[in-house]
Protein backbone atom coordinates (compact mmCIF):
# COMPACT_ATOMS: atom_id res chain seq x y z
CA UNK A 1 0.00 0.00 0.00
CA UNK A 2 1.52 3.39 -1.02
CA UNK A 3 1.01 6.54 0.64
CA UNK A 4 0.53 9.65 -1.70
CA UNK A 5 2.60 12.68 0.05
CA UNK A 6 2.06 16.15 -1.19
CA UNK A 7 5.44 17.95 -2.30
CA UNK A 8 5.81 21.92 -3.16
CA UNK A 9 5.63 22.40 -6.85
CA UNK A 10 9.19 23.04 -7.86
CA UNK A 11 10.35 26.80 -9.33
CA UNK A 12 11.22 25.45 -12.61
CA UNK A 13 8.89 23.02 -14.03
CA UNK A 14 11.20 21.17 -16.45
CA UNK A 15 13.70 18.62 -14.76
CA UNK A 16 16.00 18.90 -17.38
CA UNK A 17 16.18 22.99 -17.07
CA UNK A 18 16.24 22.57 -13.71
CA UNK A 19 18.89 20.34 -13.40
CA UNK A 20 20.66 21.32 -15.66
CA UNK A 21 20.90 24.91 -14.32
CA UNK A 22 21.82 23.52 -10.59
CA UNK A 23 24.84 21.97 -12.24
CA UNK A 24 25.98 25.11 -14.01
CA UNK A 25 25.77 26.84 -11.12
CA UNK A 26 27.84 23.96 -8.98
CA UNK A 27 30.22 24.62 -11.91
CA UNK A 28 30.31 28.46 -11.51
CA UNK A 29 30.99 28.14 -8.26
CA UNK A 30 33.60 26.03 -8.17
CA UNK A 31 35.44 27.61 -10.75
CA UNK A 32 35.03 31.23 -9.12
CA UNK A 33 36.27 30.00 -5.93
CA UNK A 34 38.60 28.09 -7.19
CA UNK A 35 39.89 31.12 -8.87
CA UNK A 36 40.24 33.28 -5.98
CA UNK A 37 43.82 34.16 -4.78
CA UNK A 38 43.81 34.78 -1.15
CA UNK A 39 46.92 35.65 0.95
CA UNK A 40 45.48 34.27 4.07
CA UNK A 41 48.71 35.57 6.24
CA UNK A 42 47.95 39.08 4.94
CA UNK A 43 44.01 38.49 6.11
CA UNK A 44 45.64 37.23 9.69
CA UNK A 45 47.51 40.31 10.17
CA UNK A 46 44.62 42.77 8.75
CA UNK A 47 42.34 41.59 11.33
CA UNK A 48 44.58 43.36 13.77
CA UNK A 49 44.09 46.72 11.97
CA UNK A 50 40.10 45.69 11.42
CA UNK A 51 40.07 45.23 15.39
CA UNK A 52 41.73 48.69 15.67
CA UNK A 53 39.22 49.88 12.91
CA UNK A 54 36.10 48.94 14.76
CA UNK A 55 37.57 50.26 17.88
CA UNK A 56 38.10 53.75 16.40
CA UNK A 57 34.30 53.81 15.82
CA UNK A 58 33.40 54.35 19.06
CA UNK A 59 36.01 56.90 19.65
CA UNK A 60 35.71 59.08 16.47
CA UNK A 61 38.64 62.36 15.90
CA UNK A 62 36.85 65.26 14.61
CA UNK A 63 39.54 67.35 15.61
CA UNK A 64 43.05 66.74 15.24
CA UNK A 65 42.24 67.16 11.71
CA UNK A 66 39.43 68.95 12.24
CA UNK A 67 40.36 72.03 9.65
CA UNK A 68 40.63 69.10 6.75
CA UNK A 69 37.72 67.45 7.75
CA UNK A 70 35.66 71.24 7.50
CA UNK A 71 37.56 71.72 4.21
CA UNK A 72 36.50 68.70 2.65
CA UNK A 73 32.80 68.59 3.60
CA UNK A 74 32.48 72.64 2.46
CA UNK A 75 34.04 71.36 -0.96
CA UNK A 76 31.31 68.41 -0.59
CA UNK A 77 28.51 70.32 -0.38
CA UNK A 78 29.88 73.39 -2.80
CA UNK A 79 30.33 70.61 -5.58
CA UNK A 80 26.90 69.43 -4.75
CA UNK A 81 25.27 72.50 -4.99
CA UNK A 82 26.64 74.01 -8.18
CA UNK A 83 27.03 70.81 -10.20
CA UNK A 84 23.17 69.97 -9.21
CA UNK A 85 22.27 73.72 -10.88
CA UNK A 86 24.26 73.19 -13.67
CA UNK A 87 22.94 69.45 -14.87
CA UNK A 88 19.51 70.97 -13.93
CA UNK A 89 19.94 74.17 -16.22
CA UNK A 90 21.24 71.47 -18.92
CA UNK A 91 19.28 68.65 -18.25
CA UNK A 92 15.85 70.74 -19.14
CA UNK A 93 16.59 71.25 -22.94
CA UNK A 94 17.68 67.82 -23.34
CA UNK A 95 14.61 66.60 -21.74
CA UNK A 96 12.88 68.77 -24.29
CA UNK A 97 14.50 67.23 -27.04
CA UNK A 98 14.47 63.75 -25.73
CA UNK A 99 10.46 63.56 -25.81
CA UNK A 100 9.11 62.21 -28.66
CA UNK A 101 5.85 64.54 -28.53
CA UNK A 102 7.65 67.63 -28.37
CA UNK A 103 11.04 66.99 -30.42
CA UNK A 104 11.57 65.97 -34.56
CA UNK A 105 12.95 62.55 -35.20
CA UNK A 106 17.20 63.43 -35.30
CA UNK A 107 16.64 65.80 -32.37
CA UNK A 108 15.20 63.33 -30.42
CA UNK A 109 17.88 60.53 -31.68
CA UNK A 110 21.12 63.29 -30.34
CA UNK A 111 19.39 64.15 -27.01
CA UNK A 112 18.50 60.44 -26.11
CA UNK A 113 22.06 59.08 -27.55
CA UNK A 114 23.72 61.78 -25.26
CA UNK A 115 21.12 60.73 -22.17
CA UNK A 116 22.30 57.28 -22.81
CA UNK A 117 26.16 57.81 -22.54
CA UNK A 118 25.95 59.73 -19.80
CA UNK A 119 24.29 57.14 -17.68
CA UNK A 120 26.34 54.09 -18.56
CA UNK A 121 29.73 55.03 -17.03
CA UNK A 122 30.16 55.71 -13.47
CA UNK A 123 30.67 59.03 -11.93
CA UNK A 124 34.01 58.20 -10.93
CA UNK A 125 35.51 56.80 -14.50
CA UNK A 126 33.96 60.12 -15.91
CA UNK A 127 35.94 61.91 -13.34
CA UNK A 128 38.74 60.26 -14.27
CA UNK A 129 38.61 61.96 -17.89
CA UNK A 130 37.52 65.33 -16.32
CA UNK A 131 40.15 65.50 -14.16
CA UNK A 132 42.72 64.52 -17.13
CA UNK A 133 41.51 67.81 -18.69
CA UNK A 134 40.43 69.49 -15.80
CA UNK A 135 43.78 69.77 -13.58
CA UNK A 136 43.00 68.02 -9.78
CA UNK A 137 40.72 70.04 -7.71
CA UNK A 138 36.88 70.77 -7.15
CA UNK A 139 35.89 72.00 -10.34
CA UNK A 140 36.46 68.09 -12.36
CA UNK A 141 34.11 67.08 -9.39
CA UNK A 142 31.72 69.51 -10.56
CA UNK A 143 31.86 68.84 -14.52
CA UNK A 144 31.87 64.84 -13.31
CA UNK A 145 28.37 65.35 -11.67
CA UNK A 146 26.78 67.96 -13.48
CA UNK A 147 27.34 66.18 -16.67
CA UNK A 148 26.21 62.67 -14.76
CA UNK A 149 23.21 64.96 -13.13
CA UNK A 150 22.43 65.89 -16.80
CA UNK A 151 21.76 62.27 -18.15
CA UNK A 152 19.85 61.20 -14.66
CA UNK A 153 17.87 64.32 -14.93
CA UNK A 154 17.35 64.38 -18.20
CA UNK A 155 15.68 60.86 -18.53
CA UNK A 156 13.23 61.22 -15.75
CA UNK A 157 11.99 64.35 -17.32
CA UNK A 158 11.62 63.52 -20.57
CA UNK A 159 9.78 60.47 -19.50
CA UNK A 160 7.35 62.90 -17.37
CA UNK A 161 6.84 64.97 -20.62
CA UNK A 162 6.04 61.52 -22.74
CA UNK A 163 3.73 60.57 -20.22
CA UNK A 164 1.71 63.85 -20.09
CA UNK A 165 -1.74 64.61 -21.50
CA UNK A 166 -1.62 65.65 -25.32
CA UNK A 167 -4.81 67.64 -24.69
CA UNK A 168 -3.43 71.14 -23.16
CA UNK A 169 -0.75 71.04 -25.91
CA UNK A 170 -2.98 71.14 -28.42
CA UNK A 171 -5.35 73.45 -26.62
CA UNK A 172 -2.52 75.94 -26.64
CA UNK A 173 -1.15 75.70 -29.80
CA UNK A 174 -4.78 76.08 -31.67
CA UNK A 175 -4.71 79.53 -29.57
CA UNK A 176 -1.73 80.02 -32.16
CA UNK A 177 1.07 79.96 -28.88
CA UNK A 178 4.65 79.21 -30.23
CA UNK A 179 6.79 76.69 -29.04
CA UNK A 180 8.42 78.58 -26.27
CA UNK A 181 4.80 79.55 -24.86
CA UNK A 182 3.81 76.08 -25.71
CA UNK A 183 6.87 74.91 -23.42
CA UNK A 184 6.07 77.83 -20.73
CA UNK A 185 2.12 77.92 -20.59
CA UNK A 186 1.49 73.69 -21.46
CA UNK A 187 4.21 71.83 -20.54
CA UNK A 188 6.21 73.01 -17.49
CA UNK A 189 2.82 73.60 -15.02
CA UNK A 190 2.56 69.73 -15.45
CA UNK A 191 6.29 68.33 -15.23
CA UNK A 192 7.26 71.40 -12.62
CA UNK A 193 6.43 69.46 -9.26
CA UNK A 194 8.47 66.15 -10.93
CA UNK A 195 11.52 68.75 -11.57
CA UNK A 196 11.42 69.70 -8.45
CA UNK A 197 10.94 66.07 -7.30
CA UNK A 198 14.13 64.95 -9.43
CA UNK A 199 16.12 67.67 -8.72
CA UNK A 200 16.06 67.20 -4.76
CA UNK A 201 16.70 63.55 -5.53
CA UNK A 202 19.78 64.50 -7.48
CA UNK A 203 20.91 66.55 -4.87
CA UNK A 204 20.69 63.79 -2.41
CA UNK A 205 22.71 61.16 -5.08
CA UNK A 206 25.44 64.05 -6.15
CA UNK A 207 26.25 64.26 -2.15
CA UNK A 208 26.93 60.79 -2.23
CA UNK A 209 28.58 60.93 -5.08
CA UNK A 210 31.00 63.74 -4.27
CA UNK A 211 32.44 61.41 -1.40
CA UNK A 212 33.71 59.40 -3.60
CA UNK A 213 35.38 60.62 -6.95
CA UNK A 214 37.80 62.65 -4.40
CA UNK A 215 39.55 59.37 -4.34
CA UNK A 216 40.60 60.07 -8.30
CA UNK A 217 41.47 63.25 -7.32
CA UNK A 218 38.13 65.51 -7.78
CA UNK A 219 37.86 67.03 -4.74
CA UNK A 220 35.63 66.90 -1.99
CA UNK A 221 35.74 64.54 1.34
CA UNK A 222 36.97 61.65 -0.63
CA UNK A 223 40.07 62.93 -0.50
CA UNK A 224 40.39 63.79 2.93
CA UNK A 225 39.01 60.28 3.15
CA UNK A 226 41.71 58.86 1.44
CA UNK A 227 44.62 60.27 2.84
CA UNK A 228 43.41 59.01 6.77
CA UNK A 229 43.28 55.43 5.19
CA UNK A 230 46.69 55.91 3.62
CA UNK A 231 48.02 57.57 6.83
CA UNK A 232 46.19 55.09 9.41
CA UNK A 233 44.68 57.07 11.28
CA UNK A 234 41.57 55.08 11.92
CA UNK A 235 40.37 57.60 14.27
CA UNK A 236 40.01 60.62 11.76
CA UNK A 237 38.74 58.28 9.10
CA UNK A 238 36.32 56.78 11.43
CA UNK A 239 34.89 60.36 12.00
CA UNK A 240 34.63 61.13 8.40
CA UNK A 241 32.72 57.90 7.89
CA UNK A 242 30.48 58.62 10.62
CA UNK A 243 29.85 62.45 9.01
CA UNK A 244 29.13 61.13 5.91
CA UNK A 245 26.70 58.73 7.16
CA UNK A 246 24.55 61.38 8.94
CA UNK A 247 25.00 63.85 6.31
CA UNK A 248 23.50 61.01 3.58
CA UNK A 249 20.82 60.02 6.25
CA UNK A 250 20.01 63.76 6.92
CA UNK A 251 19.68 64.86 3.21
CA UNK A 252 17.80 61.71 2.01
CA UNK A 253 15.07 62.30 4.68
CA UNK A 254 15.21 66.23 3.89
CA UNK A 255 14.74 64.77 0.16
CA UNK A 256 12.11 62.54 1.15
CA UNK A 257 10.24 64.74 3.11
CA UNK A 258 10.12 67.53 0.11
CA UNK A 259 9.27 64.78 -2.59
CA UNK A 260 6.23 63.52 -0.14
CA UNK A 261 5.18 67.27 -0.11
CA UNK A 262 4.69 67.65 -3.51
CA UNK A 263 3.25 64.56 -4.29
CA UNK B 1 -6.70 83.72 -5.43
CA UNK B 2 -5.57 87.54 -3.87
CA UNK B 3 -7.45 90.55 -5.26
CA UNK B 4 -6.35 94.07 -4.72
CA UNK B 5 -7.87 97.14 -4.33
CA UNK B 6 -6.14 99.59 -6.72
CA UNK B 7 -7.35 103.16 -8.10
CA UNK B 8 -11.24 102.01 -6.89
CA UNK B 9 -10.91 98.96 -9.16
CA UNK B 10 -10.30 94.86 -8.17
CA UNK B 11 -6.97 93.66 -9.41
CA UNK B 12 -7.00 89.69 -10.01
CA UNK B 13 -2.81 88.45 -8.72
CA UNK B 14 -1.76 85.45 -8.66
CA UNK B 15 -0.33 85.76 -5.43
CA UNK B 16 -0.41 87.88 -2.34
CA UNK B 17 2.34 90.64 -1.80
CA UNK B 18 3.43 88.69 0.94
CA UNK B 19 4.32 85.26 -1.32
CA UNK B 20 5.87 86.99 -3.96
CA UNK B 21 8.36 88.54 -1.60
CA UNK B 22 8.97 85.03 0.07
CA UNK B 23 9.57 83.34 -3.18
CA UNK B 24 12.20 86.79 -4.17
CA UNK B 25 13.55 85.87 -0.91
CA UNK B 26 13.83 82.40 -1.14
CA UNK B 27 15.49 82.74 -5.07
CA UNK B 28 17.68 85.38 -3.27
CA UNK B 29 18.90 82.79 -0.82
CA UNK B 30 19.40 79.81 -3.27
CA UNK B 31 21.34 82.68 -5.92
CA UNK B 32 23.61 83.92 -2.74
CA UNK B 33 24.94 79.92 -1.43
CA UNK B 34 25.50 79.31 -5.02
CA UNK B 35 28.01 82.34 -5.61
CA UNK B 36 29.27 81.34 -2.34
CA UNK B 37 29.97 77.71 -3.51
CA UNK B 38 31.48 78.72 -6.59
CA UNK B 39 33.86 81.32 -5.40
CA UNK B 40 34.89 78.44 -3.00
CA UNK B 41 35.41 76.13 -5.68
CA UNK B 42 37.06 78.92 -8.01
CA UNK B 43 39.70 79.86 -5.32
CA UNK B 44 40.60 76.10 -5.04
CA UNK B 45 40.96 75.73 -9.03
CA UNK B 46 43.94 76.23 -11.04
CA UNK B 47 42.52 78.11 -13.95
CA UNK B 48 45.43 78.26 -16.11
CA UNK B 49 44.99 74.32 -16.45
CA UNK B 50 41.49 75.26 -17.17
CA UNK B 51 42.11 77.06 -19.92
CA UNK B 52 44.03 74.78 -21.64
CA UNK B 53 41.19 72.29 -21.05
CA UNK B 54 40.27 72.34 -25.03
CA UNK B 55 43.65 71.34 -26.36
CA UNK B 56 44.02 68.90 -23.56
CA UNK B 57 40.93 67.11 -24.25
CA UNK B 58 41.46 66.78 -28.07
CA UNK B 59 44.74 65.23 -27.14
CA UNK B 60 43.02 62.68 -25.01
CA UNK B 61 40.80 62.37 -27.42
CA UNK B 62 43.74 61.78 -30.47
CA UNK B 63 45.19 59.03 -27.95
CA UNK B 64 42.64 57.37 -27.02
CA UNK B 65 40.85 56.92 -30.64
CA UNK B 66 42.54 54.00 -32.08
CA UNK B 67 41.74 51.97 -28.71
CA UNK B 68 44.79 49.23 -28.27
CA UNK B 69 43.10 46.31 -29.41
CA UNK B 70 46.29 43.68 -28.40
CA UNK B 71 45.29 44.73 -25.11
CA UNK B 72 42.41 42.98 -25.13
CA UNK B 73 44.25 39.52 -24.15
CA UNK B 74 45.49 40.24 -21.12
CA UNK B 75 41.95 41.30 -19.86
CA UNK B 76 40.03 38.37 -19.68
CA UNK B 77 41.26 37.52 -16.42
CA UNK B 78 40.32 40.90 -14.96
CA UNK B 79 36.90 40.76 -16.73
CA UNK B 80 36.44 37.66 -14.77
CA UNK B 81 37.27 38.58 -11.52
CA UNK B 82 35.22 41.58 -12.10
CA UNK B 83 32.42 39.23 -13.20
CA UNK B 84 33.23 36.76 -9.72
CA UNK B 85 33.50 40.16 -7.34
CA UNK B 86 29.88 40.46 -8.45
CA UNK B 87 28.20 37.81 -8.40
CA UNK B 88 30.11 35.80 -5.42
CA UNK B 89 29.67 39.08 -3.35
CA UNK B 90 25.59 39.31 -4.53
CA UNK B 91 25.17 35.70 -3.56
CA UNK B 92 26.94 36.25 0.10
CA UNK B 93 24.64 39.39 0.45
CA UNK B 94 21.83 36.81 -0.56
CA UNK B 95 22.50 35.05 2.32
CA UNK B 96 22.82 37.48 5.01
CA UNK B 97 20.26 39.58 3.91
CA UNK B 98 17.67 36.80 4.10
CA UNK B 99 16.98 35.94 7.30
CA UNK B 100 17.41 40.22 8.31
CA UNK B 101 14.90 40.95 5.99
CA UNK B 102 13.14 38.51 8.26
CA UNK B 103 14.17 40.37 11.27
CA UNK B 104 12.89 43.64 9.82
CA UNK B 105 9.73 43.05 8.56
CA UNK B 106 6.90 44.01 10.74
CA UNK B 107 4.84 40.81 10.33
CA UNK B 108 7.70 38.38 10.79
CA UNK B 109 10.16 39.59 13.39
CA UNK B 110 10.33 37.49 16.51
CA UNK B 111 8.78 39.02 19.38
CA UNK B 112 12.36 40.18 21.04
CA UNK B 113 11.86 44.07 22.28
CA UNK B 114 14.62 45.83 20.11
CA UNK B 115 15.66 43.54 17.92
CA UNK B 116 13.74 45.08 14.86
CA UNK B 117 15.37 48.30 15.62
CA UNK B 118 18.80 46.78 15.31
CA UNK B 119 18.32 44.67 11.95
CA UNK B 120 16.91 47.98 10.48
CA UNK B 121 20.06 49.58 11.68
CA UNK B 122 22.22 47.77 9.97
CA UNK B 123 20.18 48.19 6.88
CA UNK B 124 20.49 51.77 6.94
CA UNK B 125 24.22 51.82 7.81
CA UNK B 126 24.94 49.20 5.01
CA UNK B 127 23.26 51.13 2.37
CA UNK B 128 24.41 54.56 2.92
CA UNK B 129 28.09 53.93 2.20
CA UNK B 130 29.14 53.60 -0.91
CA UNK B 131 31.02 50.27 -1.91
CA UNK B 132 33.74 51.95 -3.02
CA UNK B 133 34.27 53.50 0.51
CA UNK B 134 33.27 49.84 1.80
CA UNK B 135 36.34 48.47 -0.95
CA UNK B 136 38.76 51.38 0.65
CA UNK B 137 37.83 50.52 4.52
CA UNK B 138 38.28 46.48 3.27
CA UNK B 139 41.62 46.64 1.56
CA UNK B 140 43.25 48.36 4.17
CA UNK B 141 41.77 45.43 6.53
CA UNK B 142 42.28 42.29 4.34
CA UNK B 143 45.12 43.57 1.63
CA UNK B 144 44.38 44.59 -1.88
CA UNK B 145 42.90 41.58 -3.74
CA UNK B 146 39.31 40.19 -5.05
CA UNK B 147 38.21 38.87 -1.70
CA UNK B 148 38.28 42.47 -0.53
CA UNK B 149 35.77 43.59 -3.20
CA UNK B 150 33.49 40.60 -2.95
CA UNK B 151 33.13 41.81 0.60
CA UNK B 152 32.67 45.39 0.12
CA UNK B 153 29.88 44.37 -3.08
CA UNK B 154 28.37 41.97 -0.27
CA UNK B 155 28.42 44.84 2.36
CA UNK B 156 26.89 47.56 0.45
CA UNK B 157 24.72 44.97 -1.06
CA UNK B 158 23.16 43.92 2.26
CA UNK B 159 21.64 46.57 3.14
CA UNK B 160 19.51 47.54 -0.23
CA UNK B 161 18.53 43.95 -0.81
CA UNK B 162 17.54 43.62 3.16
CA UNK B 163 15.14 46.89 2.23
CA UNK B 164 13.75 45.91 -0.36
CA UNK B 165 13.03 42.24 0.36
CA UNK B 166 11.42 43.38 4.17
CA UNK B 167 8.78 45.62 2.09
CA UNK B 168 8.03 42.32 0.23
CA UNK B 169 7.27 40.83 3.04
CA UNK B 170 5.27 43.45 4.47
CA UNK B 171 3.15 43.24 1.44
CA UNK B 172 2.22 40.11 1.01
CA UNK B 173 -1.07 38.87 2.07
CA UNK B 174 -1.49 37.74 5.89
CA UNK B 175 -4.64 34.85 4.36
CA UNK B 176 -2.37 32.14 3.39
CA UNK B 177 -0.68 32.49 6.43
CA UNK B 178 -3.70 32.39 8.46
CA UNK B 179 -4.69 29.18 6.74
CA UNK B 180 -1.52 27.83 7.47
CA UNK B 181 -1.22 28.45 11.01
CA UNK B 182 -4.73 27.11 11.29
CA UNK B 183 -3.21 23.73 10.24
CA UNK B 184 -0.83 23.96 13.31
CA UNK B 185 2.44 24.86 11.55
CA UNK B 186 5.00 26.05 13.57
CA UNK B 187 6.72 29.31 12.86
CA UNK B 188 9.45 28.59 10.79
CA UNK B 189 7.14 25.95 8.87
CA UNK B 190 4.28 29.62 8.46
CA UNK B 191 7.55 31.40 6.83
CA UNK B 192 8.67 28.56 4.75
CA UNK B 193 4.85 27.24 3.44
CA UNK B 194 3.19 31.00 3.56
CA UNK B 195 5.96 33.46 3.07
CA UNK B 196 8.20 32.34 0.71
CA UNK B 197 6.09 31.34 -2.15
CA UNK B 198 4.79 34.81 -2.27
CA UNK B 199 8.10 36.47 -1.96
CA UNK B 200 9.64 34.30 -4.07
CA UNK B 201 9.10 36.44 -7.48
CA UNK B 202 10.67 39.69 -5.63
CA UNK B 203 13.38 37.82 -3.93
CA UNK B 204 14.57 36.68 -7.60
CA UNK B 205 14.07 40.45 -9.29
CA UNK B 206 15.45 42.20 -6.60
CA UNK B 207 18.67 39.89 -6.71
CA UNK B 208 19.09 39.94 -10.53
CA UNK B 209 18.61 44.12 -10.26
CA UNK B 210 21.13 44.19 -7.69
CA UNK B 211 23.39 41.59 -9.52
CA UNK B 212 23.28 44.19 -12.76
CA UNK B 213 24.02 46.98 -10.17
CA UNK B 214 27.20 44.70 -8.91
CA UNK B 215 28.64 44.23 -12.53
CA UNK B 216 28.99 48.04 -12.43
CA UNK B 217 30.09 48.64 -9.49
CA UNK B 218 32.57 45.61 -9.76
CA UNK B 219 34.31 47.60 -12.89
CA UNK B 220 35.76 50.29 -10.21
CA UNK B 221 36.55 48.74 -7.36
CA UNK B 222 39.94 48.01 -8.55
CA UNK B 223 41.13 51.95 -8.58
CA UNK B 224 41.22 51.50 -4.22
CA UNK B 225 43.42 48.09 -5.21
CA UNK B 226 39.89 45.76 -4.89
CA UNK B 227 40.42 43.25 -7.75
CA UNK B 228 38.72 43.17 -10.90
CA UNK B 229 39.37 45.65 -14.13
CA UNK B 230 39.68 48.37 -12.13
CA UNK B 231 42.80 47.66 -11.24
CA UNK B 232 44.22 47.61 -14.99
CA UNK B 233 42.11 50.73 -15.78
CA UNK B 234 43.84 52.82 -12.30
CA UNK B 235 47.60 51.38 -13.88
CA UNK B 236 46.90 52.31 -17.65
CA UNK B 237 45.68 55.83 -16.29
CA UNK B 238 49.09 56.37 -14.13
CA UNK B 239 50.83 55.63 -16.94
CA UNK B 240 49.13 57.46 -19.71
CA UNK B 241 48.12 54.72 -21.33
CA UNK B 242 45.31 56.57 -22.77
CA UNK B 243 44.88 53.43 -25.83
CA UNK B 244 44.40 50.95 -23.45
CA UNK B 245 42.34 53.18 -21.07
CA UNK B 246 39.53 53.47 -23.93
CA UNK B 247 40.09 49.57 -24.67
CA UNK B 248 38.78 48.79 -21.00
CA UNK B 249 35.81 51.78 -20.99
CA UNK B 250 34.80 49.90 -24.43
CA UNK B 251 35.44 46.55 -22.79
CA UNK B 252 33.06 47.63 -19.91
CA UNK B 253 30.22 49.27 -21.80
CA UNK B 254 30.02 45.99 -23.03
CA UNK B 255 29.81 44.45 -19.76
CA UNK B 256 27.38 46.38 -18.49
CA UNK B 257 25.08 46.49 -21.25
CA UNK B 258 25.12 42.51 -21.27
CA UNK B 259 24.50 42.47 -17.69
CA UNK B 260 21.32 45.27 -18.17
CA UNK B 261 20.27 42.88 -20.69
CA UNK B 262 20.36 39.64 -18.74
CA UNK B 263 18.75 41.72 -15.73
CA UNK B 264 15.76 42.64 -17.73
CA UNK B 265 15.40 39.09 -19.25
CA UNK B 266 15.03 37.42 -15.72
CA UNK B 267 13.08 40.37 -14.54
CA UNK B 268 10.62 40.43 -17.40
CA UNK B 269 10.16 36.54 -16.96
CA UNK B 270 9.69 36.36 -12.94
CA UNK B 271 7.07 39.23 -12.81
Amino acid sequence: MSVRVWHRPPMIADPRLRWGLSLAVLVYLFLAVGSLEVNWQRVAEGLERGAAFAAALFTPDFSSRGADILEGFLESLAMTFVSTTIGLLLAVPVAVGAARNLSPLPVYLICRGFIAISRSFQEIIIAILFVAMLGFGPLAGVATLAFASIGFIAKLLAEDIEAMDPKPLEAIRATGGSATQTLHWGVMPVVLPRLVGVSMYRLDINFRESAIIGIVGAGGIGATLNTAFDRYEYDTAAAILLLIIAIVLLSEYVSGFIRGRLR
Amino acid sequence: MPVIHANGQPLWRQRTPRAVLLAWLGWFAVVALLALSWQFISERTIWIFVTDAPRQGADLLSRMVPPDWAYTGTLWRPLWDTLNIATLGTLLALVVATPLAFLAARNTTPAIPGLRAVALLVIVSSRSINSLIWALLLVMILGPGVLAGIIAIALRSIGFIGKLLYEAIEESDAKPVEAIVATGASPAQMRLYAIVPQIMPAFAGISVYRWDINIREATILGLVGAGGIGLELMASVNVLAWGRVSMIFLLILATVLASEWVSARVRAAVT
